[in-house]
């Protein structure tokens, strides 16, 4: 068996062949799958995250790296769901109503899932009510919401408020996101949180579901 | 350089347009509708919008289809008009500017990611060429690949858009990293400017996704590594939510003071992007006294 070490490098270098056969190995090893991820794999995307910060990764790096660590979680979620053991957080991501972008958005859900979440992707243009479906009959505990334009802002109000009048507003945690979009604005329509950046999108999201 | 360029730029920094997106707002746009069909249900609004921009001097003029390929136009079910939409959008400009501006047709990026497998180069290839075929047919003079954010994507774009012969302005995004000089991809000024040259884009530009203090920054970094034309169109700012509308910061007279900095920067067409109106070229116009000779 190789180290289980050379995991997080694979993952923050985004080599998804070694961190898929490093996996395999440890796992016939006998390697707890839990401590694969909790010790290598997460912190080797803290990492990545970390080095977004610092500007020495940008989203590429970013996007190879949650690719490798997917890669990785598809042979090891199954043994973990077989035991029962839960993902780190169940999150509904979209694009909110009127708004066609989806670069952003599948940005943010491509990281939260190399993140070791399980993200239930609603598309572009989703009406209010489909977020409030999705909280309803998927358990979920994070609604992520996203806009690149000023003019469907406002949708992201309106959904929160729909979450509100389904009584679904105390079971998730709610954060939005997009280039026009500001804590200040997250502030006023009642959001959870806000984050200006991918990256840091998974940080808060780890952080809100253990808060 | 081309022709076209070269007579603009012989009397000093060339003074573009505004925004159209923020402008289509206020005629009536709402969130949902699709900007570039407007060319063909409310060809008279959007000509309106046209027409402002040269009405205070603005001696070139973009056209209302920057969302006008076919990825894009699917999201609205209208793959299937591109000729026409691109057609109208160019045809409306040209009236606007009745021989007094001149006609660079905007073709934006498609909204996909390359990256993340969204779509292929090929796929982005069909639609680029389809649509600067179409803007070419029309008459545009030039064609402005604008607010892109992958170099593989502009280079596509870039290639189909000199196809048609026409000259070609390649203009970026550079709104990441902590200084705000970096592409999404994380592509500097200088990597940038180098690919696109040696690509063949006649102009070289950045455009939105920023303020205008920021981009005087990254011109002058563009412009250590190339004697080409450059472009800049920065936003009025970045937009603050009030009551529900969105309120750009950034006043038409401190846009137009740092107009000066972004000339002596290296800028050569300068215009401005989301937020800015007609209001801010003919400010633009004071500051640059542009379209009369001057030593250079």
């Amino acid at each position: 068996m190789q180290d289980p070490k050379l995991l997080f490098t694979a993952v923050l270098e985004g080599d998804a062949v070694t961190a898929k056969r490093v996996t395999e190995e440890a796992l016939a090893a006998g390697v707890d799958p839990q401590k694969l991820v909790s010790d290598y794999m997460i912190p080797a995307m803290d990492e990545a995250g970390r080095r977004f910060e610092c500007n020495d990764y940008f989203v590429p790096e970013l996007l190879i790296a949650a690719r490798a660590m997917k890669a990785s979680l598809e042979l090891i979620r199954p043994l973990l769901t077989a035991r029962g053991d839960q993902p780190a957080g169940r999150v509904a991501i979209g694009t909110v109503k009127g708004d066609l972008h989806d670069i952003g958005k599948n940005l943010v859900a491509a990281l939260l899932e190399g993140g070791g979440f399980e993200v239930v992707d609603l598309g572009v243009d989703v009406a209010p009510e489909k977020f409030v479906a999705a909280v309803k009959e998927k358990n979920i505990n994070i609604v992520a919401l996203s806009a690149l334009l000023t003019t469907t802002m406002p949708s992201m109000k309106v959904t929160i408020d729909a979450l509100k009048q389904a009584g679904l507003r105390n079971q998730v945690k709610v954060m939005i996101g997009g280039a026009p979009v500001t804590q200040k604005y997250a502030d006023e329509i009642g959001a959870d949180g806000y984050s200006d950046n991918a990256a840091a999108a998974v940080a808060l999201a780890r952080k809100s579901v253990t808060a | 350089m081309s022709k076209l360029v070269q007579d603009l730029l012989a009397q000093g920094p060339v003074i573009t347009d505004g925004a159209w997106g923020t402008q289509l707002l206020l005629q009536g746009l709402s969130s949902g509708d699709c900007p570039d069909q407007w060319n063909l249900i409310h060809p008279d609004r959007v000509e309106a919008v046209a027409r402002s921009y040269v009405a205070v001097g603005s001696q070139v003029i973009l056209t209302n289809t920057f969302g006008a390929n076919r990825l894009r136009l699917a999201g609205f079910g209208l793959a299937d008009r591109v000729a026409e939409i691109n057609r109208a959008g160019v045809e409306i400009s040209r009236r606007a500017a009745a021989g007094r501006a001149k006609v660079f047709a905007s073709l934006g990026p498609s909204g996909k990611l390359l990256l993340m497998g969204d779509t292929t180069e090929a796929e982005l290839k069909t639609a680029f060429d389809e649509q600067a075929r179409a803007l070419a047919a029309a008459g545009a003079d030039a064609i402005v690949v604008e607010t892109m954010t992958d170099l593989v994507e502009a280079k596509i774009a870039l290639a189909a858009a000199r196809a048609t012969g026409l000259p070609v302005v390649v203009s970026v995004v550079f709104d990441s990293g902590k200084d705000k000089d970096r592409t999404l991809m994380g592509a500097t000024p200088e990597q940038v400017v180098t690919e696109l040259a040696a690509a063949g884009a006649d102009v070289l530009g950045a455009n939105c996704g920023q303020g205008i203090a920021g981009y005087i920054r990254v011109c002058a970094r563009m412009r250590s590594v190339t004697d080409r034309p450059l472009w800049i169109k920065a936003n009025a700012g970045l937009p603050k939510m009030v009551d529900g509308r969105a309120v750009y910061e950034t006043t038409a007279e401190e846009f137009a003071q740092q107009a000066p900095a972004l000339v002596a920067a290296g800028a050569n067409f300068v215009g401005g992007c989301c937020g800015t109106s007609p209001v801010f070229i003919q400010a633009l116009k004071g500051a640059l006294g542009a379209g009369t000779t001057r030593p250079r």
